[in-house]
C-alpha cells in the first residue's frame, strides 16, 4: 500500500526531533509591497508564532488587516520581504523552488473561492489526480495509475462524495461540495500542514456546518495541522485550539481558544467580540467601535488601533507595544490590556 | 416598535408567485408568498441563497422585467396594488416612497459621478430643488449617516470610498426623500463585523428619526435577532415561518429554522464536538419536492409531509405562523435549548 490509511497517520507526528518541536515556526515575518508614488504598504508587520504538530490555530481579523498574505506567506506562495518561516525544523524562507518541491507536499492550501480554485475545464478526477503525476513516492518512484485510481476512491469517502464526483466537472456541484472537492485535492499528498483561507465564509449557513465538521474530523482522524484563516469568530471557536488576532498587519493578542475569546485582553479584541451579532434576542447590545480600518499604506503611529481604541491614551500614540505574554499562552500587544473579564 | 393591529399594515403582500420560464419548463421561484410590514416595523427576511428573498424584493420594487418572468399575487402598499402599477407610476414611487439599499454598494453607484451628483439626482428627481439645495440637503443626510466631513466626501466618487462609507452613502440616498418603506439586501453583508454594527446601529435608529419601515433581508440570524422586530423564514421560495422574533428565536416550530439555528457555532457555553449541521442542500427551484420543501433533509420526516400540496401556515401563538405539519399533529418542536436567559460570555 503507498499511501498509508487514516489510522496509521494518526499515529505521532513524523517529526525526526520529538513531539515538542512547532510544526510551523514563523519569526518576525514582514511581506511589503511597494506601490505608486514611493509608497509602501506593508501587509504583514512583523509575525511571530509557532504551531505546534496537531494544533489548529485561528487567525482572525477584518479584511486588509494581513490575515490572508500571511497565510500565503506560510506555504510560500508569496515570499516573504524579511523574517523566517521554518517549516519541521527547516528554513524554507529562501529555499530554492528546487528543493522546497518535494517539501510541498507535506503542506497544501484550501481558498475561499470553492469556484475559482477548480479549473472548470477538467474533471474532478484529473484535478485531483494531478498532484500525484508531479510528485514522487517517497522511495522516489512515479505513483502507479493503479495507485492513483485507488488513492481517489479514498478520497471521495474521506470527504463523503459520492465515487461518481470524479467523473464530473466542477459546475456541476454545489458549492459545498465543490469545498469538499478543494479539501480532498489538499489531502491528495497526505499533507502535515493545511493552511484553510475562509474556507466555509462563502457558504450557506446549513452547508458550512457541514464543512467545519469535515475540518474537524479530518483534523482528529488524520492527525493534521491547521492554520485556519477566517473572520467569523463563531467558526474560529469551533475548530481552534489557539486563536492569533491581526490588526493592520501585526497580531494584538494570541493565546488559547477560550482565553482570547472569553477573557480577550486586547480592547480590539474585545469589541470584536462584541461585534458579533448573535442569534439571541436579547442579548446585550454594546456600543460599536468607532470609525473603520486605516488603510495599511498609512498606519497610525504608535499602537495601530489608537485612532479607534475606547481606552486611547497619550502613549498609545507614540510608542508601538510589542505582543508580551501576561499569562501562561495568552500574549497581547496593547499597553493598557484589560486583565480581568469586568467587559462581559 | 411593533405595528398597532388596528390600523392597517404599510405592505401587504398577498399570495406572491413569482416564476420564469426556461426550455419551455416554468421554474417557480417564489411561491405563495404573504407578508405584511406594519408602521416603522422591521421586518427580517432570511433565508438561505437561492431562497428567493432577492427576488421577492426585485418583484415589489418592480425591478423584473425579463422576458418570459410572471408575477402574480398583490402587494398593497398605502392603497395601491404595487404589481398592477405602470412604469411611470412605479417610477414615482420607486425612491420617494419605497427606497432600496443593496449588498454590494460599489456596483449600485455609477462609477462615473460623485456620491454627491448621485444623491442630488435623486433628490432633483422628487423635488423641484435647485442644485444648491438639494446638494445642501446631500450634506446634511450624509453628515446624518455618520460620514466624516460630508461636504467634501460628496464630492468623491465611489471607488474613494470604503466599504462603510459607500454603505452609509448609499443609506443616505435611499433616505434622501424619506421613504415609507426601504428594502434592505443584505446591507452589512460585504462589511466587516465592526463596521456592520455600526451600519445596524444606523439601521435600528432610521424607524425613529426617519419613521421608515424596513425590509432587511438577510441570511444571518444573528443580524436578524438583533434589529428586527418580526422574521419570516424562507426555504426554498417558499416561508417556512413566520412570527415576532423574539417568540421565533426562543420557540422555532419549523424544523428548519430550528435546525438552523441550532447549526451556528455558538460564542458561548461548551463547544460541540461537532456542530448539529443539517445535512444536504436546499433543492434546486425544478427539483423541489411536492410536499414539504425541506422534507428530504429534515428529521421529522413522516407520511403526511410528502405528499403535495406544501404544508400551509398554522397558527402557533399570536403572530406566530408555521408551515408544517408537526404542530397541528400534536407534536410542537420543544423550545430551543439556547436562549437569552444563556449567559452572553
Amino acid at each position: 500500500m503507498q499511501f498509508p490509511s487514516p489510522t496509521v497517520q494518526a499515529a505521532p507526528p513524523r517529526s525526526s526531533s520529538g513531539a515538542t518541536q512547532p510544526l510551523l515556526a514563523v519569526r518576525d515575518v514582514y511581506k511589503t509591497y511597494s506601490l505608486k508614488h514611493g509608497q509602501t504598504l506593508r501587509a504583514v508587520d512583523g509575525v511571530s508564532f509557532t504551531v505546534m504538530p496537531g494544533e489548529v490555530l485561528g487567525l482572525v481579523g477584518e479584511s486588509g488587516c494581513g490575515k490572508s498574505t500571511l497565510g500565503r506567506c506560510l506555504l510560500r506562495l508569496n515570499d516573504v520581504s524579511a523574517g523566517q518561516i521554518i517549516f519541521d525544523g527547516q528554513d524554507i524562507t529562501r529555499l530554492p523552488e528546487r528543493i522546497l518541491r518535494p517539501l510541498r507536499q507535506q503542506m497544501q492550501m484550501v481558498f475561499q473561492d470553492s469556484y475559482a480554485s477548480l479549473n472548470p475545464r477538467r474533471r474532478i478526477g484529473d484535478l485531483l489526480a494531478e498532484p500525484l503525476r508531479v510528485h514522487r513516492t517517497p522511495d522516489g518512484r512515479k505513483h502507479t495509475p493503479m495507485a492513483i485510481a485507488h488513492r481517489l476512491e479514498e478520497l471521495m469517502e474521506l470527504v463523503s462524495l459520492p465515487r461518481a464526483a470524479l467523473e464530473r466537472y466542477p459546475h456541476e456541484f454545489s458549492g459545498g461540495q465543490r469545498q469538499r472537492v478543494n479539501i480532498a485535492r489538499a489531502l491528495v499528498l497526505s499533507p502535515r500542514l493545511v493552511v484553510a483561507d475562509e474556507p466555509v465564509s462563502a457558504l450557506d449557513v446549513s452547508v458550512q456546518a457541514q464543512i467545519v465538521n469535515l475540518f474537524a474530523d479530518l483534523q482528529k482522524s488524520l492527525g493534521l495541522t491547521y492554520v485556519f484563516i477566517a473572520h467569523d469568530l463563531a467558526v474560529v471557536r469551533q475548530i481552534s485550539t489557539r486563536v492569533a488576532v491581526m490588526y493592520l498587519g501585526v497580531i494584538v493578542e494570541l493565546g488559547e481558544t477560550d482565553t482570547v475569546l472569553h477573557n480577550p485582553a486586547h480592547p480590539y479584541t474585545i469589541a470584536l467580540t462584541q461585534a458579533v451579532p448573535r442569534p439571541v434576542v436579547g442579548a446585550p447590545r454594546h456600543a460599536p467601535l468607532r470609525g473603520e480600518i486605516p488603510s495599511p499604506v498609512n498606519k497610525p503611529s504608535g499602537c495601530r488601533f489608537h485612532t479607534r481604541c475606547p481606552a486611547v491614551q497619550t502613549r498609545c500614540q507614540n510608542e508601538a507595544p510589542t505582543l508580551t505574554q501576561i499569562a501562561p499562552n495568552h500574549a497581547v500587544a496593547c499597553h493598557y490590556p484589560v486583565l480581568k473579564s469586568t467587559h462581559a | 416598535m411593533p405595528t398597532n393591529t388596528l390600523s392597517p399594515p404599510l405592505l401587504d403582500v398577498h399570495d406572491l408567485c413569482v416564476s420564469f420560464t426556461s426550455r419551455g419548463q416554468v421554474v417557480p421561484i417564489v411561491e405563495n408568498l404573504s407578508f405584511s410590514i406594519g408602521e416603522q416595523e422591521i421586518l427580517g427576511l432570511v433565508g438561505e441563497s437561492g431562497s428567493g428573498k432577492s427576488v421577492t424584493a426585485m418583484a415589489l420594487m418592480g425591478l423584473i422585467d425579463a422576458p418570459g418572468v410572471h408575477v402574480s399575487g398583490s402587494a398593497r402598499f398605502k392603497g395601491q396594488d404595487l404589481l398592477g402599477l405602470s412604469g411611470k407610476q412605479m417610477r414615482a414611487l420607486r425612491g420617494r416612497e419605497i427606497a432600496m439599499i443593496f449588498q454590494d454598494p460599489m456596483t449600485a453607484f455609477t462609477p462615473v459621478y460623485t456620491i454627491g451628483w448621485q444623491i442630488d439626482e435623486q433628490l432633483r428627481a422628487h423635488h423641484n430643488l435647485s442644485r444648491k439645495q438639494a446638494r445642501t440637503r446631500t450634506v446634511e443626510l450624509l453628515g446624518e449617516m455618520g460620514v466624516p466631513d460630508p461636504a467634501n466626501t460628496a464630492n468623491r466618487y465611489p471607488h474613494q470610498l470604503s466599504g462603510g462609507l459607500r454603505q452609509r452613502a448609499m443609506i443616505a440616498m435611499a433616505l434622501s426623500c424619506n421613504p415609507s418603506l426601504l428594502i434592505a439586501d443584505e446591507p452589512t453583508t460585504a462589511l466587516d463585523v465592526t463596521v456592520q454594527a455600526q451600519i445596524l446601529d444606523l439601521m435600528r435608529r432610521l424607524r425613529t428619526t426617519y419613521g421608515s419601515s424596513v425590509l432587511l433581508i438577510t441570511h444571518d440570524m444573528g443580524v436578524v435577532a438583533e434589529t428586527c422586530d418580526s422574521t419570516l423564514v424562507l426555504y426554498s421560495g417558499r416561508a417556512a415561518e413566520t412570527g415576532a422574533t423574539q417568540d421565533l428565536f426562543a420557540h422555532p416550530q419549523h424544523p428548519y429554522t430550528a435546525a438552523l439555528l441550532a447549526s451556528i457555532p455558538p460564542m458561548n457555553g461548551p463547544r460541540p464536538d461537532r456542530l448539529p449541521a443539517i445535512p444536504g442542500t436546499p433543492p434546486q427551484p425544478l427539483e423541489r419536492p411536492a410536499g414539504c420543501a425541506f422534507a428530504p433533509r429534515c428529521t421529522y420526516t413522516h407520511a403526511s409531509c410528502l405528499p403535495a400540496p406544501p404544508p400551509t401556515f398554522c397558527t402557533v401563538g399570536p403572530a406566530h405562523k408555521v408551515a408544517c405539519v408537526l404542530p397541528g399533529e400534536g407534536n410542537p418542536l420543544p423550545k430551543r435549548a439556547y436562549t437569552s436567559a444563556t449567559p452572553v460570555l
